[in-house]
């Protein structure tokens, strides 16, 4: 380990981590909903990634990091919103949210 | 003897000389109309032809009259109408005519004999069917020969000539459908065509030497002076003046038309056509154009001669007549077919006329033209008679005792016979022979040709005995049942039969009206011309010969008549001999086996080189261009088809693979996306200087 | 490092483990909530408040209710029979460890090299409006669209369909 721990270098691990989990999520989990629960999750690792460095990079009153993140946040609600309906329309066709059974683009 | 001409410079041309082109001309659009009328208007065929010649005869008894005023009034008269066909270069290309004796006579001969021909065709060829196109082809034969007659250009002259030909064959061959006919129309249409080459070359040449076509032109002729000289200077390659080598080259193609030795052997064959044609053709006027135009190119003949002397190209002329005369007359001996005999016959009288050219000059070899021209149409068609009486038999040896069941036939044709004969006196035949006997006798080359030409006049006087024997002495031995001929065939014989024994009186001694015609001096009636020495012997011998010729045929055939089958006399005493002579003297075998032999040989060899050679050739190139072929068409179906058509399918195969990675399942897709997003990342973080420049 | 920031990182990390590993959906959702508030601490921590509390509001308040929502509309509370990991999780889980691997390699190796401000910023809400009306007034007025066309659309794509729909059913409850 590097003898000068960097604060922001904890923030960009734990940011990291929580990314790393999310995509587990993603591309493990069966169920549809919890794709969309990892890339929330994923969304909100880069989040805390913007933020910590608009905290300590420089310039920090030039807001450019903050901005970033709430448009970010923004964004992310309203995919989630888009999202979540498709998936409920899928299960009303479907009867199903299982994204195994769900391969008609089987080539 | 010899006798040279001399005209008067041509100051103006008179009407009928203007209108001679009409006499040829007449004939040949009948006959272009007959050939184009429809089937049966026989009547109007055959009226026609014999209007258009009638007319011509007209036209040529005109200019007759018009020729022999002038030499009455001591004018010599020699009037052509020349005017030029087309221009190449500087060169003119001139057609033209000429009126003069030489040419008065000869139209009249050949349209008078014509015409009675014509009329005794319309009785001979009444049952033919081919009778319309019998009249168009001799309409358009006496055109062509009226033609030849009249002509002053030497091209006109050898178009005329050719067309002759041309018809000749024609009528030859006018029962096309039996070979022997087709054949002997071939046959003599190629030995002509021999002569005829050399005739070109000698008219290309004398063309090319004085520089115009045109016999008579004011001085600038080639058969004028000027011309003359200039061709005697000329050297050729042979040793000879140019003169004598074309005058040589143009008897060659006179030879050929009249049949002299060797180019004789179409004319018996000819004898294939129907009687008509025989005594047209092959008797009066076209084997007569031969002489006619030795005749007409006489001054290049004799030019050059010696006073007393004679030139080459007269004597060549001479001894082949000569010797012509005496082998015709041989072979006419041993034939049994009445034509046949014929037919020899003319061989050797012509050539009596081309050594009583050679020798005595224009005068003495047309005299026994125009007189022969008589006679032996009578005796053609006087034959002509006697096969349609005895229903188309022609062997003497089935024929017999005519005389009593077709008189008029058997008198005019005595009347001819004895013409041919020379019997002494009465007949024109022994004057005009007589003629060529006495000019014989002067001959300075040699005294060769007399001796021929006497022991020819008994052969000609023996064979006609003994074919008059046959026909129309003794018992009849054929199977028919003889019958006079109809008026329209009988009437001619008896007017040719008046003229065969009255054209005597215009050429003897006393008289000699047809020499002074030729060439323009007065003709003194007298006794005073039997004055000259020598004459009064060769008379006395030329009638014993005939005599004797007489009275050993009448002795050896005369009132017997030998069945058919039974040899005859001479055979059984010199079967040698005469099988020589009835096989023709072995001629016709003779070309047989060289020229037409070769000429077999050389077209196998021209078809082997075609089909092995020149074809294999080709087969060759084929051949390749098709190995080509199959090499390209091998090419693109295997290589570049095959290649092609690998490939796609390996696309699709590839393409069947990868399309099994599409599972359809998202989250496999994610797990691909984040894959390479992690490889993207890891390469651009470690690629990066961040890395690269740590300590 | 304070103590503060590790809690907070611990809670966040084993809220986000939690709604990644737990069985019941609706657990996942509610440990998501727990993530987003430990992510929402950690924004005050950075000293972006503003972004902090409009984590709650939006994350929190919004899209996790959201989440429960569909959950509960696709009855994603009973458990599946296949079990809720699909074929070969093993791969998913390489491939995260991979990439966070990665990153931490990155971010460790790189630690000398990043900033390091100390002077604690301080934003106010008027910094923020007026940034947003003057510098950000395009983005925000995108977003803005961007949420209208959202909402519509998720109306849309979530609507009933009145004549290909059955409508849900209480005959069909028992379906799965």
């Amino acid at each position: 380990m590097n003898p000068t721990f960097n604060p922001l270098t904890g923030y960009l691990l734990v940011a990291a981590l929580l990314f790393a989990i999310g995509l587990a999520g993603a591309l493990t989990r069966r169920n549809a909903i919890l794709v969309l629960i990892g890339i929330e999750l994923m969304l909100n690792a880069a989040n805390l990634n913007l933020i910590a460095f608009w905290r300590y990079g420089p310039h920090p009153e030039a807001l450019t990091g903050m901005m970033f993140a709430i448009f970010s946040i923004a964004v992310a609600a309203a995919e989630a919103a888009v999202g979540l309906g498709l998936v409920i329309q899928i299960h009303r066709h479907a009867h199903t949210t299982d994204l195994d059974a769900m391969n008609r683009m089987k080539g | 003897m010899q006798d040279t001409i001399s005209f008067a410079p041509q100051l103006g041309t008179s009407s009928i000389a203007q209108m001679l082109w009409l006499i040829p001309a007449v004939p040949i659009l009948a006959s272009g109309v007959i050939a184009l009328l429809k089937q049966p208007r026989r009547r109007t065929a055959s009226t026609l032809a014999i209007g258009s010649l009638a007319f011509s005869l007209l036209l040529s008894l005109i200019a007759f009259g018009h020729v022999l005023s002038g030499w009455m009034s001591g004018h010599a008269v020699r009037e052509t109408v020349n005017f030029t066909w087309f221009q190449f270069g500087s060169t003119n290309v001139d057609l033209g005519w000429v009126l003069d004796p030489l040419s008065a006579v000869m139209l009249v001969m050949v349209t008078f004999v014509g015409l009675l021909i014509f009329i005794y065709s319309t009785g001979y060829m009444a049952h033919d069917e081919n009778y319309m196109r019998f009249f168009n082809f001799l309409s358009l034969f006496a055109g062509a020969m009226l033609g030849v007659v009249i002509a002053n250009s030497l091209l006109l002259l050898f178009m005329c000539w050719e067309l002759v030909g041309l018809t000749s064959y024609l009528l030859i061959g006018f029962w096309y459908q039996k070979p022997s006919a087709a054949a002997a129309a071939k046959k003599a249409f190629l030995t002509t065509r021999v002569g005829d080459v050399f005739f070109l070359l000698g008219i290309v040449w004398l063309f090319a030497q004085t520089g115009t076509l045109l016999f008579y032109f004011n001085g600038a002729g080639s058969m004028e002076s000027h011309a003359l000289t200039g061709l005697l200077v000329q050297r050729s390659g042979f040793g000879m003046s140019a003169a004598t080598v074309i005058a040589l080259l143009i008897f060659a193609g006179a030879a050929g038309k009249s049949g002299q030795f060797p180019l004789h052997v179409w004319l018996p064959d000819a004898m294939e056509g129907p009687t008509p044609v025989s005594a047209l053709i092959h008797a009066a006027t076209m084997v007569a154009a031969g002489v006619y135009l030795i005749a007409r190119v006489y001054p290049l003949m004799q030019a050059g001669m010696p006073a007393g002397g004679t030139t080459t190209a007269l004597t060549v002329v001479t001894w082949v007549g000569a010797f012509t005369a005496l082998f015709a007359a041989l072979i006419a001996v041993a034939q049994n077919d009445i034509k046949r005999i014929l037919a020899y016959s003319t061989v050797s009288q012509l050539g009596y006329m081309m050594a009583g050219l050679g020798m005595g000059g224009v005068a003495v070899g047309m005299f026994h033209l125009i007189t022969h021209a008589f006679f032996k149409a009578l005796l053609f068609m006087g034959a002509g008679s006697v096969i349609h009486g005895c229903h188309e038999e022609q062997d003497i040896r089935r024929m017999g005792g005519l005389r009593k069941h077709m008189k008029v036939t058997f008198a005019t044709y005595a009347i001819g016979m004895l013409a041919l004969c020379g019997f002494p006196l009465l007949f024109s035949g022994f004057w005009s022979k007589d003629g060529i006997l006495e000019a014989s006798q002067h001959f300075s080359a040699s005294r060769g040709p007399f001796y021929m030409l006497v022991f020819g006049a008994f052969l000609t006087a023996f064979y006609m005995m003994r074919q008059v024997s046959y026909v129309f002495f003794g018992e009849y031995r054929g199977h028919a049942h003889p019958h006079e001929s109809p008026r329209s065939m009988t009437t001619p014989l008896a007017i040719l039969a008046f003229f065969a024994i009255a054209l005597g009186a215009i050429g003897t001694p006393a008289w000699p009206w047809f020499r002074s015609f030729q060439t323009n001096t007065e003709a003194v009636f007298g006794f005073k011309g039997f004055n000259e020495p020598g004459l009064g012997l060769l008379m006395l011998t030329s009638s014993l010969v005939v005599l004797l010729g007489l009275g050993v045929g009448w002795l050896l055939y005369g009132n017997k008549s030998p069945a058919a089958e039974e040899p005859d006399v001479l055979e059984r005493a010199v079967p040698w001999a005469w099988d020589a002579l009835r096989d023709r003297l072995y001629v016709d075998e003779f070309y047989g086996m060289t020229v037409i032999a070769f000429y077999g040989w050389w077209a196998r060899v021209a078809d082997w080189l075609d089909r092995r050679v020149w074809g294999g050739a080709v087969a060759l190139v084929a051949w390749v261009f098709g190995l080509f072929a199959n090499l390209n068409r091998f090419l693109d179906a295997s290589v570049v088809d095959g290649t092609f058509d690998k490939g796609c399918e390996e696309i699709s195969t590839g393409g069947g693979l990868l399309s099994r990675m599409q599972s359809g399942r998202a989250q496999t897709y994610l797990r691909m996306l984040a894959l390479a997003v992690v490889v993207l990342a890891a390469i651009l973080i470690w690629g990066s200087k961040i890395w690269s420049s740590r300590p | 490092m304070s103590v503060v920031f590790y809690i907070i990182a611990a809670l966040s990390v084993a809220g986000a483990l939690a709604a990644v590993l737990l069985k019941n959906t609706v657990h996942c959702a509610l440990a998501l909530t727990v993530a987003f508030a430990g992510l929402a601490l950690m924004f005050l921590e950075l000293d972006a408040q503003f972004a902090g509390f409009a984590q709650i509001l939006v994350y929190i308040g919004a899209v996790a209710i959201l989440v429960v929502f569909a959950i509960l509309l696709t009855r994603g509370s009973e458990t599946p029979k296949d079990g809720v990991y699909s074929h070969s999780p093993w791969v998913g889980l390489v491939l995260a460890a991979g990439v966070f691997a990665v990153l931490g390699w990155a971010v460790l190796h790189s630690a000398s090299f990043l900033p390091h401000e100390t002077t604690q910023p301080t934003v106010t809400v008027m910094d923020i409006g007026n940034a947003l009306m003057n510098r950000y007034v395009l983005p925000l007025e995108i977003v803005a669209l961007l949420l209208t066309a959202a909402l519509i659309g998720a109306v849309i794509v979530a609507m009933h369909d009145k004549a290909t729909q059955d409508g849900p059913t209480s005959d069909k409850e028992g379906a799965r």
